[in-house]
């Protein structure tokens, strides 16, 4: 650093080219924030590894005790869910990196340095949520065709392979890479909102994982009215393999859970103004 | 320019700034001064728009920060709390910051070259030394080559070496026209650097003026220093003009109340020989405690009483 000190040159003007702040440019510039952290890469692998492995691992431990199942257990089994089962896993990762989207800039500082390029604000908030829905949804959606192709190739050995031209099982493989993608703005906004990892986090788990708990304490009666409007609950009605009792018809659930997440993120975006950085 | 008018900050019970006015003009280094939590940093995320105030307003170029359609291009600015994601590299940090106002690589190369970066550019930040943080920090306020360029404690964490290259970047970037602001609570740092100065104390504005306003303002009621074999002689004929004079050690006087010329007049008509005459001009340092003294925010108790400059201020 000392040939520094000696020569001192201040570029000309010219070299920075001037042009203003546009929501594109803010995009390019939190695909660059996404891809240079490595966290992101890390968890991004884990859930593909996750979205893609698991289906196929379920279905091959299925498929060496298929002989010895009863006709009861066979009735039962679900061969859309095991292949597409891989959502399970992938949507901690999601999850998790959605709320640190945002609370890694609040806790390391950088927020400042986004807001004072961005004074707006909320360009920030869309390109971030955006890119990460968009990165979540291409990821998942290939990841979750290898894990449902791979359970179908381990399940035709006792012909019980879901036929992806069989309606419910092309919606779960798409339903999977939309709720994850919508889960991953869910956690964004959830991570804008309280502005730090580990209450971000806790609130993911405890309105995602925790909820569903507490509602299964309450008289029957009531779970049944409520069950179905929980977030994981209606957010993952795409992803059945078959219609279940007490809850919400696919698309309407989906749509229950693109509600929430769009009442989190205009919380996320009308406190994000308001409050100082 | 700069323009902050009547603003005041309040967070909850505690006013951070208030009631602060003042300007920074183009084409001069600005320095602004304040013990630990007078509200420097607050005025300044007053300033960059990251903070609101509950009054007042703040403009630059007659246009509020939040107003700027390309800021980067406007206003350059470091904060003193690190402002950059640990995780990611120097280079990545400003490609980022770069890429909302579609600056090219070409310049990020540039001003990670301008502050000798160069070699360490691809590593993580979270590895960086405070020295190089500041450095780092510099390069993202120069990135859009603003024409005002805001930074608070600049020559923190700095080794001398560091500190005399932004104190000569700094004075080139103001001679180019630019405005420069920098905050500091070292007033030898700011002698050196700012041609002038806005002093504050607990979010109020102490003093805004050049810096040999400043020092002339401070020195004044300072004492005269006179060294005499005749100091008895010369003490009964200064106490006779109403001069206050303390005796500080055998053969030296201080006065107060008198200049330099009416005690040498004094001394020539009482026919008492001077060996010594000295005006004691108040250093940047001294002025700067006692015009901040009283507002210190966190001081140790003994300073207060026994602060000799404290005391001599109030004569």
């Amino acid at each position: 650093m000392s040939a520094t000190t000696t020569a001192i040159e201040v570029p000309a003007r010219a070299t920075a080219q001037h042009g203003g702040v546009t929501q594109l440019r803010v995009i390019r510039s939190e695909w660059t924030k996404l891809w240079s952290l490595r966290s992101t890469r890390w968890t991004l692998l884990v859930a593909v590894i996750g979205m893609a492995g698991l289906g196929p691992l379920v279905a091959a431990i299925q498929m060496s005790r298929w002989s010895t199942m009863g006709p009861d257990d066979r009735l039962h089994f679900n061969a859309i869910n095991t292949a597409v089962g891989g959502w399970h896993l992938a949507q901690l990762a999601i999850g998790v990196l959605g709320v640190l989207v945002l609370t890694g800039e609040y806790s390391t500082g950088q927020i400042r340095s986004s807001f004072m390029a961005v004074p707006k604000r909320l360009p920030v908030l869309w390109a971030k949520t955006g890119t990460f829905a968009t990165v979540a949804f291409a990821l998942m959606l290939i990841s979750t065709f290898v894990g449902f192709f791979g359970a179908s190739a381990i399940l035709t050995q006792h012909h019980v392979q879901p036929a992806l031209s069989h309606a419910p099982a092309l919606r779960a493989v798409i339903g999977a890479a939309l709720y994850l993608a919508v889960l991953g703005v869910f956690c964004t906004s959830l991570g804008a909102l309280v502005r730090n990892t580990a209450g971000g986090i806790a609130l993911f788990v405890c309105l995602l994982f925790v909820l569903p708990g507490v509602v299964a304490i309450l008289p029957t009666s009531l779970q049944n009215s409520i069950n179905p409007y929980l977030p994981l609950n209606a957010g993952t009605t795409l992803l059945a393999g078959r219609p279940e009792a007490h809850t919400l018809s696919p698309w309407g659930g989906f749509a229950v859970f693109c509600g929430y997440t769009a009442i989190a993120l205009v919380a996320a975006a009308i406190l994000m103004r308001r409050r100082d950085a | 320019m700069i323009s902050v008018e009547n603003v005041t900050k309040r967070y909850g019970e505690k006013v951070a700034v208030d009631g602060l006015t003042f300007q920074v003009k183009p084409g001069i280094v600005t320095g602004f001064l304040g013990p630990n939590g007078a509200g420097k940093s607050t005025t300044m995320r007053l300033i960059l728009g990251l903070d609101a105030p509950n009054g007042g307003s703040v403009s630059i170029d007659g246009r509020s920060y939040v107003d700027l359609p390309a800021p980067l291009h406007e206003v350059g600015a470091m904060l003193e709390a690190r402002a950059i994601h640990t995780g990611r590299s120097a280079y990545n940090h400003l490609l980022a910051l770069a890429q909302t106002h579609g600056i090219g690589r070409s310049r990020v190369d540039e001003v990670i070259d301008l502050v000798g970066l160069t070699d360490v550019a691809r590593k993580r930040v979270g590895g960086f030394s405070l020295g190089m943080g500041q450095r780092l920090g510099v390069a993202a306020a120069l990135l859009g080559d603003p024409r005002v360029l805001i930074l608070d404690e600049p020559a923190n964490g700095l080794d001398p070496e560091g500190i005399l290259w932004i104190r000569t970047l700094l004075k080139r970037l103001a001679k180019e026209g630019r405005t420069v602001f920098l905050s500091s609570h070292l007033m030898a740092e700011m002698a050196q650097t700012a041609d002038h100065l806005v002093v504050i104390g607990r979010g109020r504005l102490i003093a805004d003026g050049t810096v040999d306003e400043f020092v002339r303002r401070a020195s004044t009621g300072a004492a005269v220093r006179v060294v005499s074999p005749q100091a008895t002689a010369l003490r009964d004929a200064l106490a006779a003009k109403e001069a206050r004079v303390d005796s500080v050690e055998r053969g030296v006087l201080e006065v107060h109340g008198l200049s330099g010329q009416e005690i040498g007049e004094i001394a020539l008509a009482e026919k008492i020989v001077l060996a010594e005459l000295t005006p004691l001009q108040a250093s940047l340092e001294q002025a700067f405690m006692e015009l901040t003294g009283e507002t210190v925010e966190y001081h140790a108790s003994s300073t207060d009483t026994d602060d000799p400059t404290t005391l001599r201020a109030a004569a």
